[in-house]
């Protein structure tokens, strides 16, 4: 088979795979039955298409070949187990086959069927990283090839992830639908963390020597631009986009040219991504529009965009910067805002202060293990010349740090900490 | 990655401006990628006879008007998407073209972060 075609199948399944697995959950009431179909439907443009070329409308193929399995496949169950409300299903299945002309399908109904399976992607049954591997596959329409080599895990892990979610959801019967009510703003701030997440595990890896791995940042960018445009009114989600594409603006500045981690302070700000920059303000500017109190997601994104609009980190709005993470604090307590509060702060007035702040997050059990703590502890000791203080304290972050290259880098602040001690 | 489509019109033939149908054909490509969350920016291009060239050679600056004449294709209006890939690019020059019935669309990849990303031992 010619590659061409078969990178040009692999895009159609990019662009359509999660409206075609969407518009099937609908009819078929199970995500993992919705897949295989939407799978099976796949296998056959592999086969058909180089012959037969791609069609005109690729998307309304795929569904259309989908539904007739379907069908097939539920005739068959009944008559295996003569189950007669199946056939029922099936009749409608069929009905909604002899539709002439799928364009005709109202865009909204795909649009709930795609909001729709976001929500059951991030169901709160499945454990955080099922969640995150399914809404991939199901969305974001990677294979789980794919989502292990972004995840750093063997591929059979994914695939064992993946099979036991769609179980999982089976088992409990999770319907297919839009939460309302007092359970929405739970259920919609599951599919946020599962977005930020995936967004996350690519600007950090948390382990080995790869420092980012951009692609997950745009698989998460565009899951939640994605998102914005399905449900525009949730203030939350155009922040977390607005924060997205503010972190992500970064990228190119973070990494130097041996694959070293630069920090927000030391780098070429002229590297940032005023494309990105201008996306996230128009986003949050989005969300504020909306009004209403600001969520976590707001207040984070307000908090990049003050570090996006200086020009140098000393321009930096430190004081609306330490105001901000005060009212995170307040809706979302813990002690990695804290600690970023208490930089914020040394900013703000002065190290001694920040000092203060940081030195009171010591004892906290959950930071034991955390190398950023050490870090930001040893840059004010540093700051206030107590350098030998600064010394041992980037050395322990060094030990601490799972990213080989943070831990060159916390190695050599400890040196130059020793050596400006010595002179 | 990211992408930059442009469309391709010939500069013999004066572009009229677009009509309201066009218009509505463009919003309607412009909706469909940002739903999908690849479109990053568009914008359309001034006429070329608007544009100005600048050169520096020898330490001496020119600046003249045009091009008028010389080049045989005019730059149109643009997008730039972030997609998975170059076939996903094509597909989206595809419903494009589709979109507007006929005409010629370019890609070209544009640097982006993940171009800078050091390579994997």
């Amino acid at each position: 088979m010619a590659p061409d075609i078969h990178r040009a199948i692999d895009a159609v399944w990019r662009i359509e795979s999660a409206r075609l697995i969407a518009g099937l959950t609908r009819i078929v009431r199970e995500v993992g039955l919705a897949e295989d179909l939407a799978q099976g439907a796949l296998v056959a443009a592999l086969e058909q298409w180089p012959e037969s070329g791609i069609p005109d409308n690729p998307g309304a193929w795929l569904m259309a070949t989908a539904k007739h399995h379907a069908v097939d496949l539920i005739r068959r169950n009944v008559r295996l187990e003569r189950k007669t409300e199946e056939l029922g299903r099936a009749l409608e299945i069929e009905q909604e086959l002899t539709v002439p002309d799928f364009d005709a399908i109202r865009e909204d109904d795909i649009d709930d069927d795609l909001l729709r399976l976001m929500f059951i992607s991030c169901h709160p049954v499945l454990s955080t990283e099922a969640r995150a591997a399914l809404t991939l596959r199901l969305l974001g329409g990677l294979t789980t090839d794919e989502i292990a080599r972004a995840f750093l895990v063997p591929e059979p892990t994914i695939a064992q992830r993946i099979v036991r979610a769609k179980r999982a959801l089976a088992g409990a019967r999770v319907p297919f639908e839009v939460p309302q009510g007092a359970d929405r703003a739970a259920r919609l701030s599951s599919v946020l963390e599962v977005i930020y997440l995936i967004f996350n595990e690519g600007y950090t890896a948390t382990a080995g020597d790869d420092w980012t791995r951009p692609a997950l940042c745009e698989d998460a960018l565009r899951l939640g631009r994605v998102l914005a445009e399905l449900i525009p009114n949730e203030p939350e989600v155009h922040g977390l986009v607005a924060l997205m594409e503010l972190q992500a603006s970064r990228l190119r500045a973070r990494v130097g040219p041996s694959g070293e981690p630069i920090l927000l302070f030391d780098q070429n700000r002229a590297r940032w991504d005023q494309l990105l920059i201008q996306r996230g303000f128009a986003a949050l500017r989005r969300a504020e529009q909306l009004g209403g109190a600001f969520g976590p997601y707001v207040l984070q994104a307000a908090i990049a965009a003050c570090h996006a609009r200086a020009r140098t980190p000393e321009e930096t709005d430190w004081q609306r910067i330490v105001a901000l993470y005060d009212a995170l604090a307040q809706l979302t307590p813990s002690p990695i805002v804290e600690l970023n509060r208490a930089v914020a702060v040394a900013m703000a007035f002065d190290p001694a202060a920040g000092l203060e702040s940081v030195d009171a997050l010591t004892s906290e059990p959950s930071l034991e293990h955390y190398h950023l703590l050490p870090t930001v502890r040893g840059d004010l000791l540093a700051k206030l010349g107590r350098l030998d203080e600064a010394r041992t304290e980037f050395e322990r972050a060094a030990a601490l740090t799972r990213n080989e290259r943070e831990r060159e880098l916390l190695l050599e602040r400890a040196r130059a900490a020793e050596l400006e001690q010595r002179s | 990655m990211r992408y930059l489509m442009y469309t391709i019109g010939d500069d013999s033939v004066p572009i009229p401006p677009p009509s309201p149908e066009e218009m509505a054909e463009m919003g309607k490509f412009m909706g469909e990628a940002t739903k999908a969350g690849v479109l990053l920016a568009t914008g359309g291009m001034a006429p070329r006879s608007q544009g100005t060239t600048v050169r520096f050679s020898d330490g001496k600056f020119t600046v003249t008007d045009g091009p008028y004449a010389e080049a045989k294709e005019l730059i149109g209006g643009w997008a730039l998407v972030q997609v998975a890939s170059k076939a996903e690019a094509i597909d989206w020059a595809k419903r494009f073209l589709r979109i507007v019935g006929r005409g010629e669309s370019r890609i070209r990849q544009v640097f982006g972060p993940e171009d800078m990303e050091p390579k994997r031992a």
